[in-house]
């Protein structure tokens, strides 16, 4: 197994836009944070409490999530467009296998790149606002939550493009699941259809980056929530990549 | 051992038939010619080969396994499906890097196939910018990259030139003769008049014919003897087999020694006896004309 490892740890690290899309990522949140953090600084009448500041210079979180997904998807249409995935399967034939190497390494890869670009956001919103107090473990627990959640997101873009295996396809797909749907699944009436908003990808992924519970769900059940939905959409390309041709 | 074992293998598209209860033998030691008109099935009979896709029947053995349970396959089967199925943001040597990782081939094996197909100046370009030629050459090296005895390789020569193809006919000659199995698919019958000594011909995904080249060619219809003789009216009754011509005779079915012996024995003379075969092309298009997927 280690062997797949080591060939899409090459894979990633061979190729730009794998490279720019961490890149990109990376960017987003800190840019985010110093954008949010200026402009909450500015409208405040006096300083500017920790928590709201852990809270605001995470805003990036969302754009980001768009930027893992596609590196997510990337890493398996990509052989798929190209053809490539057919040398990729005589080399490592039992699909499984293949298709575990591509998960472990890119939520490795994944975890340490948001987890740092995640802190490096806190700490810029930090640095900007210059709250009175800040609490280290709330910092802890909020870039951890942002790194969890952002390796989510490239998980569930790899399952999508798994499952589509067309780039611009799966890219719209995860697109509509991540940013789009939840959005308007807020918009659904009555209490089913507040609990359909409340279970929806990241409108339950998400509270684990603002720390927040909403309805039933507090962080961490609702990260679990949003891992159900990524589990579905990594298992449906699973199932499929074993039935397809290559 | 037989290293590539086909039986009653079976490919259906919904309701189109791609390949139809193939069974032969690929052997080691010789370059094995898959032969057929273009549609005709012989891509999917080796992806199947690769374990690529599934057989809707039958079964498909290398090296008396199926592909997929090969624990380092690449040690034991190179293949060249699509030369530029690749990557094109990759440099040539990361390309190849992160195939041999997988089967756990040393990073100086990369180097050494790079040298082989003349690559190892361009190893760090990027493939995208490569030609249909490099990419060729890219594509054996990877096929190389595991030192294997069975090597399987689609149309190696479509869009070459002709150095290029020279270069691909030489070397499977040389792959061949180091006692390595060589299955090379083609649509173009000249180039394997070349480099086969052994051929599956398939057609409308059937199989039309397996056998040395030799006998390909000899179990045309069009193959026959030419006999020449001052007494040409005697030969032909005693041979009776034959079409008379103005000057010659012209017998098939019977092989020029048989022709030999009768009028040796009757004590007629000779002036010739030739066997005369058609080209590999002409027997191709002959056995393969009903089994033409598109026909001008």
């Amino acid at each position: 197994m280690i062997d797949v490892f080591r060939s899409e740890w090459t894979k990633i690290r061979s190729v730009r836009s794998t490279v720019w899309t961490l890149a990109v990522t990376a960017v987003l949140m800190l840019g985010f944070s110093a954008l949010v953090s200026v402009a909450a600084k500015n409208m405040a009448n006096g300083p500017v409490p920790g928590s709201q500041v852990i809270v605001s210079s995470l805003t990036g979180a969302m754009m980001a999530s768009i930027a893992m997904a596609t590196l997510g998807v990337l890493v398996i249409s990509s052989e798929y467009r190209t053809g490539g995935i057919r040398t990729s399967l005589m080399a490592v034939p039992q699909r499984m296998r293949l298709l575990t190497g591509k998960i472990v390494v890119l939520a490795a890869v994944s975890l340490v790149v948001c987890l740092v670009a995640s802190a490096g956001a806190v700490g810029v919103g930090v640095v900007i606002s210059q709250p009175p107090s800040v609490e280290m473990g709330e910092v802890a627990r909020a870039s951890l939550g942002s790194g969890l959640y952002l390796t989510a997101c490239g998980l569930f873009g790899l399952g999508l493009g798994t499952l589509i295996r067309h780039t611009p396809g799966a890219i719209v797909s995860a697109i509509s699941l991540i940013m789009v749907l939840p959005t308007v699944a807020s918009q659904l009436p009555g209490q089913w259809g507040r609990t359909v908003a409340e279970y929806f990808t990241t409108n339950a992924g998400l509270l684990v980056v603002s720390g927040e519970s909403r309805g039933s769900l507090g962080p961490w059940s609702g990260f679990a929530v949003y891992l159900a939905w990524v589990a579905v959409a990594v298992i449906a390309g699973a199932v499929l990549m074993r039935r397809r041709d290559a | 051992m037989t290293a590539i074992r086909a039986t009653h293998l079976s490919k259906r598209y919904g309701g189109t038939v791609a390949v139809a209860d193939l069974s032969f033998d690929v052997e080691p030691g010789q370059v094995t010619g898959f032969l057929g008109p273009n549609g005709a099935g012989k891509s999917t009979t080796m992806r199947m080969i690769l374990g690529l896709d599934h057989p809707s029947g039958g079964s498909v053995l290398v090296d008396g396994r199926p592909y997929g349970e090969l624990r380092h396959p690449l040690r034991k089967v190179g293949a060249l499906l699509d030369a530029k199925a690749v990557h094109g943001g990759r440099s040539a040597r990361n390309h190849l890097l992160a195939i041999a990782q997988t089967n756990g081939i040393p990073a100086s094996r990369v180097e050494e196939v790079l040298e082989v197909v003349g690559l190892a100046k361009v190893a760090k370009r990027r493939v995208g910018g490569f030609s249909l030629g490099m990419s060729q050459r890219l594509g054996i090296a990877a096929a190389l990259l595991g030192d294997p005895e069975i090597l399987l390789f689609d149309e190696p020569v479509n869009g070459l030139d002709p150095d290029g193809i020279l270069w691909i006919r030489t070397f499977m000659r040389k792959l061949a003769a180091e006692g390595r199995t060589v299955f090379v698919s083609s649509h173009l019958m000249s180039e394997m008049a070349q480099t086969a000594d052994h051929l599956v011909v398939i057609g409308k995904g059937a199989l039309i014919a397996d056998t040395s080249m030799s006998e390909f060619i000899g179990r045309s219809s069009q193959s026959y003897v030419r006999v020449r003789s001052p007494r040409l009216a005697e030969v032909a009754d005693l041979i009776r087999v034959g079409d008379l011509h103005a000057d010659h005779l012209r017998v098939t079915g019977v092989t020029p020694l048989e022709i030999g012996t009768i009028t040796a024995r009757a004590g007629l003379p000779l002036e010739e006896l030739t066997l005369v075969q058609p080209s590999l092309e002409a027997a191709y298009m002959e056995l393969t004309k009903d089994s033409l997927e598109y026909s001008s």
